[in-house]
């Protein structure tokens, strides 16, 4: 018992540094990327080629004043950051880096627990998250961060449904809502391939739910100066960007998953094969920021409910009758 | 049923899209705009007034701040009316290099509202890739006067100075890779996109008939239908002598002032080339020793030319008693300048005609009704100015 409580306690401090350190490396990553996609060299006066530009952004923002509007909502202003927060870094859990790696002796796992329903389980926590968004833009007391709050939480509502859709395909197949079933279910063939059409429902929602450009609304600069963190500043403001960048990690480790096989691939060890499709659906991401204008805002809720909703029930449709003829 | 109010939003003076300190109250429901009341003045001068004090040689830096995306076409239409003022014949290579920057100034003054309008539609990297190119240009600009915004290059009679060495060169290396880069680059990236489309296509229509009514001028009033550009209605500078279309459009939206906007850079692309093979030499400003600076060389080794020099930069010249108008097609529209001359060594009165200021007015009919992602986009494609807005 007590050697199962200190084995939990080290992977999750490590689980939790090693996606932190990712995540703040992301964001330079992101800005590396973008800066040459758009011919210029990003952040490169911090450290060598820019790589302690995170650590000084972390402090800067650590020792800005925090601001608290006059009129705000005092109380849920200060919670709505952690909200936003604490789900994302709780679907971390269940996500699986790799599977059991032998250390001193031990047989462990690169991940936190393997819950039989991981994927319900992301789904629901995740969707608390958007309490933290919608919160946050009612209690500005402004009104740019109530119709950000507004935007994304239909946004958030209607893309949720058919990235629910989209997985049943997946969980079909597999036969389980357990993650490391999923992965191990792609022994042969990643699903990406039966389920492609499912595959591009699901990270066009998720691209959607991290309210990522194209469909950036609930933040949309160019409209919404910074939507529904408008107010926030100081270390508040770097919950909610700490909240999307985790996220995205989250996102892509599910993309992952589900659809491109998990740690299975030939010759590297699983685990770096993992991190290696993790970071292409990163990159994929941040490809996408670069080259996409953004939806307005009808257009966006249209997309969602008339073209992405019937293709996700359509995939389930395919789905079923191909499993039902072939196997 | 409750009984519902319709939000109002304060959107500007600072705000990231409204291109400067223009300020809009909105009236909203919901997310569609019902009223909208803009209101300008936040970047006032004075500088009609201004003008009154200065002599005419003194005003000239002055337009430079009017339209601070497309200076030369400002110094143009001032320098321009002056010398209608005084009946002012420019010598031939001045006209040409005229010609020649002013339409370089329209490329990178289109090049620019290409690049804001994309992040104001969401679409990041057109605008480095559009600055690219427009760096080449205000290279070309500081090559010539020294400064890259405001170049304050033109001078009444001619030009400041004549063009560097090596500009020629400058040119033609612009000549041959902007076409590949508009391909490539801009419309590969930008017009081919399905977002950029249905943001674009059927928003912001205005009628030929309501355009008129307001005045709308420059590629607003063109991308309606109506070929209307006074480089070829009222040619000035010698426009008649050029070959050049005038791009229009049909729907009257905002893709429309896009495609307008995009093609104009073409078909100035095609003056610069036409007149960069015709920059014929000879002296770049007249030679009027009442009004034109002498050259420097002359300045230190003649006596009269000292006293020319002394007179013009102390007290000026004073032009004939009478009125004038005149107005060239900048990027924006129809930019005209109205002097009233006392015959004494200030204007008795100047006034300008911006076209932001007139092409704004068409906003709350563009605007009302629509979204606010529709509202910025529209705003975008009006490309105004506040510099000339509120003077």
């Amino acid at each position: 018992m007590t050697e199962f409580v200190i084995i939990m306690l080290v992977k999750m401090f490590v689980i939790f540094g090693a996606v932190m350190l990712t995540m703040t490396y992301i964001t330079l990553a992101e800005r590396k990327i973008l800066g040459y996609m758009q011919i210029r060299p990003g952040p490169n006066r911090v450290g060598p080629w820019g790589l302690l530009q995170p650590i000084a952004d972390g402090i800067k923002l650590f020792l800005k004043e925090d601001i608290i509007p006059d009129n705000a909502s005092k109380v849920v202003f200060v919670i709505a950051p952690a909200m936003a927060l604490i789900p994302a870094v709780m679907t971390i859990a269940v996500v699986p880096f790799g599977p059991a790696v032998t250390i001193f002796g031990r047989s462990v796992d690169i991940y936190m627990a393997d819950i039989n329903i991981g994927i319900l389980y992301i789904f629901a926590v995740s969707s608390i998250g958007v309490y933290g968004i919608v919160l946050a833009g009612w209690s500005s007391e402004s009104k740019y961060s109530l119709l950000g709050g507004l935007r994304s939480s239909a946004q958030m509502i209607s893309y949720e449904l058919s990235m629910g859709f989209a997985i049943v395909g997946v969980i079909m197949m597999s036969q389980s809502l357990s993650m490391v079933k999923i992965i191990e279910a792609q022994k042969g063939v990643w699903f990406i391939i039966p389920q492609f059409i499912g595959f591009a429902i699901y990270i066009t929602a998720a691209i959607a739910e991290l309210n990522r450009t194209p469909f950036d609304l609930p933040e949309g600069e160019s409209e919404l100066v910074s939507g529904y963190f408008t107010e926030y500043s100081s270390m508040k403001y770097a919950m909610f960007m700490l909240a999307e960048y985790i996220n995205i990690i989250t996102v892509s480790g599910i993309v992952t998953t589900l659809y491109l096989g998990g740690w299975h691939g030939p010759i590297m060890p699983p685990f770096i094969w993992f991190m290696v499709k993790l970071f292409a659906v990163v990159f994929f991401m941040i490809w996408v920021r670069a080259t996409f204008p953004r939806f307005r805002y009808d257009q966006l809720m249209t997309f969602g409910w008339k073209v992405l909703l019937p293709a996700s029930i359509v995939n389930i449709l395919l789905t079923a009758v191909f499993m039902t003829v072939f196997g | 049923m409750a009984e519902t109010k319709n939000m109002i939003l304060n959107m500007g003076p600072q705000h990231p899209s409204t291109h400067g300190v223009l300020r809009l109250i909105l009236e909203l429901d919901g997310e569609t705009v019902v009223k909208l009341t803009p209101d300008i003045g936040y970047l006032h001068r004075g500088v009609e007034k201004l003008g009154e004090n200065l002599t005419y040689h003194q005003f000239i830096p002055l337009t430079d701040r009017e339209d601070y995306i497309a200076s030369l076409s400002n110094n143009l239409a001032y320098c321009m009316t002056v010398e209608k003022l005084l009946g002012m014949e420019v010598p031939p290579r001045a006209m040409v290099a005229r010609v020649l920057l002013t339409e370089l100034q329209r490329i990178a003054s289109h090049l620019f509202w290409l690049g804001t309008f994309g992040i104001d539609i969401g679409a990041m990297s057109l605008f480095f890739y559009t600055f690219r190119e427009r760096e080449q240009i205000l290279d070309m600009f500081e090559a010539c006067a020294g400064a890259r915004l405001t170049v304050n290059y033109f001078r009444i009679g001619g030009i400041a100075k004549d063009l560097p060495e090596g500009f020629d060169k400058q040119v033609r290396d612009f000549i041959k890779i902007f076409p590949e880069r508009m391909k490539n680059d801009y419309e590969r990236i930008f017009q081919d996109n399905k977002i950029v489309r249905i943001r674009t296509e059927g928003v912001g229509i205005i009628s030929k008939e309501d355009a008129i009514d307001l005045g709308l001028s420059g590629p607003l009033l063109r991308a309606c239908g109506v070929p209307w550009d006074i480089r070829k209605s009222n040619p000035y500078c010698g426009y008649e002598t050029y070959e050049f279309d005038i791009p229009t459009g049909k729907a009257g939206d905002v893709f429309d002032r896009y495609m307008v906007r995009m093609e104009e850079m073409r078909q100035s692309l095609k003056i610069i080339q036409q007149a960069l093979d015709r920059l014929p030499g000879g002296p770049f400003l007249a030679d009027d020793p009442k009004v034109c600076l002498p050259s420097k060389q002359k300045v230190m080794t003649e006596m009269e030319s000292l006293i020319h020099h002394f007179k013009i930069v102390s007290e000026g010249f004073e032009p004939p008693v009478g009125e004038v108008y005149h107005s060239i097609e900048t990027p924006r529209g129809e930019l005209g300048f109205y002097i009233v001359s006392d015959g004494s060594n200030k204007p008795y009165r100047l006034r300008f005609r911006p076209p932001s200021f007139v092409n704004l007015e068409s906003l709350a009919k563009m605007a009302e009704g629509k979204l606010i992602g529709d509202l910025v986009a529209i705003i975008g494609a009006l490309d105004p100015v506040m510099g000339e807005v509120d003077r």
